[in-house]
């Protein structure tokens, strides 16, 4: 028999509906992969074999009983541990929220289980979503699949390291600043930031509540968005939810065909600090492009190069509100608490202990941004570039279908390269971060290794809101092109764990 | 622009709720002087004639009907509480001894 945990989740889903294989042994599969490599990878925080093998079970009854399964039925997945789990503890990568279990399901949590999809557990994160590297998990970082002693990305480091690793074919990320996007770019995988407000945010545990997205990460465009369609939707819990229909993912997935498409390449994203094999496999995508039949032309977007500076005040000064709610009153942690202590005190030190540097850096910094007499200058002017920056994007799709850039300026750097070096980590988020600004769709899928270290590069897409089903259009004709070329999908090339 | 001062963060550390500890007062003065200064760039191209975006939706405020619905019980609202007693939070002093 074939290696299960090779299976896409397209494959993995026609498998067990044709009952060639059940959804318990599907499941057995991957966590017997987790058992295996875990340890060193440490893509998850905590594996729920009970819940997922519970979960399988259900599935296989369902057949039995000769009821339709939906597409991704069956099909086991990583789930970002930002996302509320009933009965299945949640921490969001802090020390603040160690053994907090939550009492209700978020919406994109439910979803996956109405959909049969098997949860195996919760994957490493940076605490609270706030890095690009994994290492400001409370719970010690994650690997790379590709060189264990360099980082997965960040924030969802744990959740694209299982998809490298094989622990699940299907994962699910939030994407801020690029934490799907770049975690995607540095393993080999494909991870998508949906329109800002396409798939609910209730149950998210908040980070900054106007660029915060869910979305699908997976080892092909096709399994991508197969879960997309799964996740996405208006949700009356979410106020900030989309009310309208998702877009055709995944008959845009299907269909990877660019001829006739106009794609615009971003001037500003490329030369200085970015790596020449990146930079290599970026123009080689270009070319491929142009080979099946896209115009490619040149876009400019000058405001692009203020959105890093204005995310870091936006994000910051959003946090600083958002985690308010951690007081060690209602929930998570509480020290000091011995009868002498009021509660500001308490809260004070509860914070002190139960948050990362990274954390309260951000805190601070947000505080900073939106205080009296420094509020015009930095969060003021931080909201007037966020209007700069979508009109840049409105006039560059004015002439073109989708944008297209590197989706990070490096390939994957050594763990703790940069850990004490905030503004040297914040540039791993340089072209992701405009997309987040503006609320549009965007996707980074696998276009080769940098010859200079034999690392996975990225290629973003870049589409206007609510026309996702263009990232899939280009991402399925880049996949295709790339495998036929290289023989077989990237990762494979991946050295065994 | 002037820097970020021990003091300052320390008030900063205030206002945010964290007991820091006086070596990561010094820390973090030298790291936000270094990420303020560099994120200080946005007033460059912050136009007056700019206006300002919030959220990348145009959205007004969204309501529900006014309809009861299933929620948590209090058990399951207190939870992941601290303390809890007699169906409520439990918190420490608030308000001064007399």
């Amino acid at each position: 028999m074939t290696d299960i945990t090779r299976w896409t989740a397209a494959e993995t889903a026609e498998a067990i509906a044709a009952g060639k294989v059940t959804a318990v042994e599907v499941a057995q599969a991957h966590l017997d992969r987790i058992a295996a490599v875990d340890e060193k990878v440490h893509a998850f925080l905590h594996v729920d074999r009970e819940g997922a093998l519970a979960q399988a079970r259900a599935v296989d009854e369902k057949r039995a009983r000769g009821e339709k399964l939906g597409p991704l039925a069956g099909v086991p997945l990583a789930l970002k541990d930002v996302f509320t789990t009933q009965g299945v503890p949640t921490t969001a990568g802090s020390k603040i929220l160690e053994g907090w279990v939550p009492p209700y399901d978020a919406t994109l949590t439910k979803r996956l289980k109405d959909a049969d999809v098997v949860i195996l557990g919760k994957t490493n994160m940076d605490e609270f979503a706030m890095g690009s590297s994994t290492e400001n998990s409370a719970y010690g970082p994650t690997g790379n699949p590709w060189d264990l002693t360099r980082i997965p990305g960040g924030s969802g480091g744990g959740s694209a390291a299982a998809l490298a690793a094989y622990e699940a074919p299907l994962a699910i990320g939030t994407d801020t600043g690029g934490s799907i996007r770049q975690p995607g770019a540095v393993t080999g995988t494909v991870g998508v930031k949906p329109t800002y407000g396409a798939v609910s945010r209730y149950g998210l545990i908040a980070f900054s509540s106007s660029l915060d997205q869910g979305g699908p990460c997976a080892r092909t465009v096709l399994d991508a968005a197969l879960l997309h369609e799964v996740i996405a939707g208006h949700d009356p819990l979410d106020s900030t939810s989309v009310d309208a229909p998702v877009p055709p993912v995944v008959e845009a997935a299907r269909n990877g065909d660019v001829r006739g498409m106009r794609i615009g390449v971003v001037k500003e994203f490329g030369g200085e600090g970015y790596q020449a094999g990146v930079m290599q496999r970026f123009t080689e995508s270009v070319e491929l492009l142009r080979e099946l039949g896209a115009e490619v032309v040149e876009v400019s977007c000058p405001s692009f190069t203020y959105a890093l500076p204005a995310y870091y005040l936006i994000a910051p000064s959003e946090c600083s509100s958002n985690l308010a709610r951690f007081d060690a009153m209602r929930y998570g942690l509480r020290t000091g608490d011995d009868g002498t202590r009021s509660a500001e005190e308490v809260t004070a030190l509860t914070r002190e202990a139960g948050f990362g540097p990274e954390v309260k850096r951000r805190i601070m910094l947000g505080t900073y941004a939106l205080s009296s007499g420094y509020y015009d200058a930095y969060y003021g002017s931080a909201q007037k570039v966020r209007t700069l920056i979508t009109r840049d994007f409105e006039k560059a799709f004015e002439q073109v279908d989708v944008l297209i850039s590197p989706t990070t300026p490096t390939t994957a750097f050594p763990i703790g390269e940069r850990a004490d070096d905030p503004m040297a980590m914040y540039l791993a988020d340089l072209c992701t971060i405009p997309s987040n600004l503006a609320g549009n769709a965007a996707m980074s899928v696998p276009c080769g290794l940098a010859p200079e270290d034999n690392l996975p590069v990225g290629l973003q897409i870049i589409a206007p809101a609510m026309a996702d089903d263009r990232l899939y259009r280009v991402g399925a004709a880049v996949e295709a092109a790339f495998t036929e070329k290289w023989g077989h999908p990237l990762l494979e090339e991946a050295p065994a764990l | 622009m002037p820097g970020i001062t021990r003091e300052e963060v320390a008030h900063l550390a205030r206002l945010s709720r964290l007991e820091l500890k006086s070596e990561e007062l010094d820390h973090f003065a030298e790291q936000l002087n270094d990420i303020v200064d560099a994120v200080a760039r946005v007033s460059e191209i912050a136009a007056d004639d700019v206006p300002p975006t919030s959220h990348p939706l145009p959205l007004t405020n969204v309501m529900r009907a006014d309809v009861v619905r299933p929620s948590l019980t209090p058990e399951q609202a207190l939870s992941g509480a601290p303390a809890a007693e007699e169906q409520r939070f439990r918190v420490p002093q608030i308000l001064g001894e007399d």
